[in-house]
């Protein structure tokens, strides 16, 4: 058991050195000489939970019913548009209540046809080679098409992935320095900015859909019957905040965010005011450009996430696919929709359900004070040992100085953060690497006092300990995986340390000191104060 | 130079007859706490409720009750204004709004962080935190959920490599620990929110390795000692292992002690409950988990079918090498 081949003596060695060295660039990394450490080490370091950090957390949820919603409303337009098609088939009575759509076709003996139309909008959806849509027909004329969970699983999934990438957009958009935008769950996104202090914005920016459309405004519209939230048939009621009073627009949009190929914040070269500059790509200029000349003389809305934000007249002919936005921004707020537009809609509306910002100061207090409290307490360990143990307490010493630095090693590693309970983590790592230590130096004492020779005690010592040592940290282990797979946020940020700490711990209180001891014994000691 | 010894060397003392008053100090213990935690209920963060809290550091003393009163004046709800550290860093919470949307726990805060900066200038916001209803009761359940599953899959381990005595022993001593700390947590009103389950697990964590390392000595010295009866091994058991328990209770017990008096205010509650777990952990495993083995009469015949296997599995962990 003491007697170590010289490849495991090598093998531990390479180990310790290793684990210690990928310490290195995290513990730099706070003084002046960490930033000129060659970037490729500086990839290996423990990243500082948000709540030693600072920084700005905000969890998003997707409201997915807007999925189901939106997928009835394409599909009813897309099959309106297929039966207007040459030759025209007649239907009416189309809906989309229930989560279903449903319609009437007028001429029986055109059902056929009308399913063969209908077919080719359904896809394959999911791995079960189920299609996306169900059609049936009930009554020998109605034609009633139901979404299948598979293909709206599908169309969940591809709208947050859709989310997400326009989530990542917008924040890179702020500049915020190393943000992380991770999906979780199925619907719910993370976001989190090291060092941001004040996330208003930001959720502003999340907060907004940016589905721009521009409606005709509906002109013929009764004022009384507007009051009372009523519009004309084929228009809509919007709220128009800059006005006051809300406004009818026709239904069918001219154009929408989709054509949009770029938007900035400008300034108004008439009034100096802020506005925001748009421009089409080739096929929303062509559309605008024909829509304006038909439409000369009466006023559109521009509307922003069901909202209008104004309504100019068309003065003429609008050319060369660009048009602006004006409505009494101030610079942020048109900057804020800039960047909204130009970073695309997104496809499902976001809520902020859970929001921490902590800010740089109480977290670097928090580190400060658990540094001191962490030093002091590792100091008091290490005069007790010392005292307690003479020899043997220098390697137990020496070994938890290397196993603090190993699990700092491991996690660089592995890229982990260290939180706040993380750092518990770490007081219950030193306290089990310091308790092996213990278990093992008592055992030797006691075998000494039976009266066994000193290898043999030391041998003993470290034979019986380590079965103690093995299954409590078998049983930890097993908590620790427990709280990693069923935790939530802080309680798996401990597991990971104490994960790390267990294979660590073990590696240095019992092989590390059990090398060291092995080569002092190869002096062949006479006595051992223990 | 003579090493420094906390114990003497070969003690005697008769722990096991102090067992009947332990069990009955133990059983106060958790009727207290239970009773606590009934009638107090445990002081949740808005971790596990929703709402928000804002930490501010003021730059000179405040009023209490006048940013009580322009917070009320907000309408979001009936304030809890505590102090934390020094009297200027203030903590203010608020419950979460009646008719909850996903997003009014957010702007909530919001509004709260607004109007401090404006009343107080040169206040500090330290942190903002808002949880909706629906994400909390999320995090309770998981939080729960990984407390209870961490240690049954610990009774079933140690049910293994022990007995089965063992691992009923190990779970109700770890049961006594969880209620004291928890009826601690009630009587303080300290708050209990997640890093305070990681404060838990960690005191299970520390729970078992004391109690392991007193059965594997019980374990050994039934095998050792065939015809000595329980309690006078559970007794030699536990003195054999005393030094270790004091060595290492005291250099556990020291950085926690540190991190309670000098610690960030954030996690003083989280080092005093693990300052606590300890000693409770520490009086579980010498009398509720052997108490336990008395109880179910542990004889060395539990071992005899074991004894080879469990040996085979030590072997494993500690290879002989010549």
């Amino acid at each position: 058991m003491l007697d170590f081949p010289p490849w495991k003596k090598w093998l531990t060695w390479a180990t310790v050195i290793v684990g210690v060295l990928l310490a290195v660039p995290t513990l730099l990394s706070g003084t002046s000489i960490g930033p000129q450490l060659p970037a490729w080490m500086n990839k290996t370091k423990v990243n500082l939970g948000l709540d030693l950090a600072g920084g700005s957390y905000i969890l998003l949820e997707a409201q997915t019913s807007d999925v189901r919603n939106q997928r009835l409303e394409t599909m009813r337009d897309t099959i309106l548009g297929e039966m207007r098609r040459a030759p025209r088939i007649a239907i009416g009575d189309i809906s989309t209540r229930d989560g279903r759509i449903s319609f009437m076709v007028r001429d029986v003996t055109q059902i056929d046809a009308v399913r063969e139309r209908l077919l080719p909008l359904t896809a394959g959806a999911g791995l079960t080679g189920q299609r996306d849509w169900n059609i049936e027909v009930r009554d020998t004329t109605r034609v009633v098409m139901t979404p299948t969970e598979a293909g709206l699983a599908q169309a969940t999934e591809q709208a947050m992935v859709d989310a997400t990438e326009v989530v990542r957009r917008r924040v890179d958009e702020l500049g915020t320095r190393e943000p992380t935008i991770i999906r979780q769950g199925s619907n719910r996104i993370v976001v989190q900015v090291p060092g941001l202090q004040d996330p208003q914005a930001l959720k502003e920016l999340l907060g907004k859909t940016a589905r721009l459309e521009f409606k005709l405004v509906d002109t013929a519209a009764d004022p009384a019957q507007l009051a009372r939230g009523q519009a004309p048939i084929g228009s809509q009621v919007l709220p128009y905040p800059s006005s006051g009073a809300p406004i009818a627009v026709k239904r069918s949009t001219i154009i929408s965010g989709d054509q949009i190929a770029d938007a900035r914040q400008e300034y108004d070269p008439q009034t100096g005011a802020p506005i925001v500059g748009i421009r089409f790509n080739s096929e929303g200029g062509r559309r605008f450009a024909r829509v304006t000349q038909e439409n000369t003389g009466k006023p559109f809305a521009i509307i922003v996430d069901n909202s209008v934000i104004s309504a100019p007249n068309i003065n003429e002919q609008i050319l060369g696919g660009a048009a602006s936005i004006s409505g009494g921004f101030t610079v942020e707020s048109a900057n804020q929709l800039a960047i909204a537009l130009r970073s695309g809609k997104l496809p499902v509306d976001l809520t902020v359900i859970e929001e921490s910002t902590i800010s740089p100061e109480l977290g670097a207090d928090s580190i400060q004070s658990g540094v001191i409290a962490g030093v002091i307490g590792t100091l008091a360990i290490v005069v007790l040992m010392l005292f307690a143990y003479l020899r043997f307490g220098v390697y137990a010493n020496i070994a938890l100085v290397v196993n603090v630095l190993m699990i700092l090693g491991v996690m660089a590693l592995f890229n982990a953060t260290l939180t706040l309970p993380g750092i518990a983590g770490f007081v219950l790592t030193i306290g089990a690497a310091v308790d092996a230590n213990v278990l093992i130096n008592e055992r030797i004492r006691e075998e000494r006092r039976r009266g066994r020779s000193v290898n043999s005690a030391v041998e003993f010592g470290y034979k019986e300990a380590t079965r103690a040592i093995f299954d409590a940290n078998v049983t930890n282990a097993i908590a620790a995986v427990m709280m990693f797979v069923f935790g939530a946020g802080p309680v798996r940020g401990f597991a990971v340390v104490l994960i790390i700490g267990i294979v660590t711990s073990v590696f240095t209180a019992v092989t590390f000191t059990r090398l060291m001891v092995a080569d002092w014994l190869k002096k062949r000691p006479r006595e051992l104060v223990i | 130079m003579r090493p420094l010894k906390l114990v003497p060397d070969n003690t005697n003392i008769d722990f096991m007859s102090f067992r009947k008053i332990a069990a009955v100090i133990s059983t106060v213990m958790v009727i207290a706490s239970l009773a606590l935690l009934v009638t107090r209920g445990l002081n949740f963060g808005i971790d596990f409720v929703g709402g928000q809290l804002v930490r501010v550091t003021f730059s000179q003393d405040v009023e209490i009750e006048q940013l009580r009163a322009r917070v009320d004046a907000l309408g979001v709800g009936e304030p809890t204004i505590q102090q934390f550290g020094s009297a200027r860093d203030i903590a203010i919470r608020l419950p979460v709004p009646e008719n909850e949307t996903p997003a009014s726990a957010s702007q909530a805060a919001q509004k709260l962080r607004d109007t401090i900066e404006q009343a107080y200038p040169g206040a500090r916001v330290g942190s903002v935190e808002a949880v909706s209803g629906k994400v909390s009761g999320e995090l309770f359940e998981k939080g729960a959920l990984a407390l209870g599953l961490a240690m049954i899959a610990i009774a079933i381990y140690i049910w293994f490599r022990f007995e089965w005595q063992f691992g009923v022993g190990a779970l109700l001593a770890l049961a006594q620990d969880m209620i004291v700390v928890l009826g601690f947590f009630a009587a303080t009103q300290l708050e209990f929110d997640l890093n305070t389950i990681a404060a838990l697990l960690t005191i299970i964590g520390y729970s078992l390795n004391d109690k392991i390392v007193i059965f594997d000595r019980v374990r050994e010295n039934l095998r050792k000692f065939r015809r000595m009866g329980i309690v006078e091994i559970l007794n030699l058991s536990i003195n054999e292992t005393l030094s270790r328990t004091v060595m290492t209770s005291l250099s556990i017990t020291m950085p926690l002690l540190v991190l309670v008096f000098f610690g960030p205010d954030v996690i003083f509650g989280f080092s005093l409950a693990m300052a606590l777990g300890i000693i409770v952990g520490t009086w579980s495993s010498m009398f509720v988990g052997n108490g336990i083995l008395i109880q179910f009469n542990v004889s060395p015949e539990n071992f005899d079918r074991k004894a080879v296997t469990a040996n085979a599995n030590a072997e494993r962990v500690a290879p002989r090498e010549r």
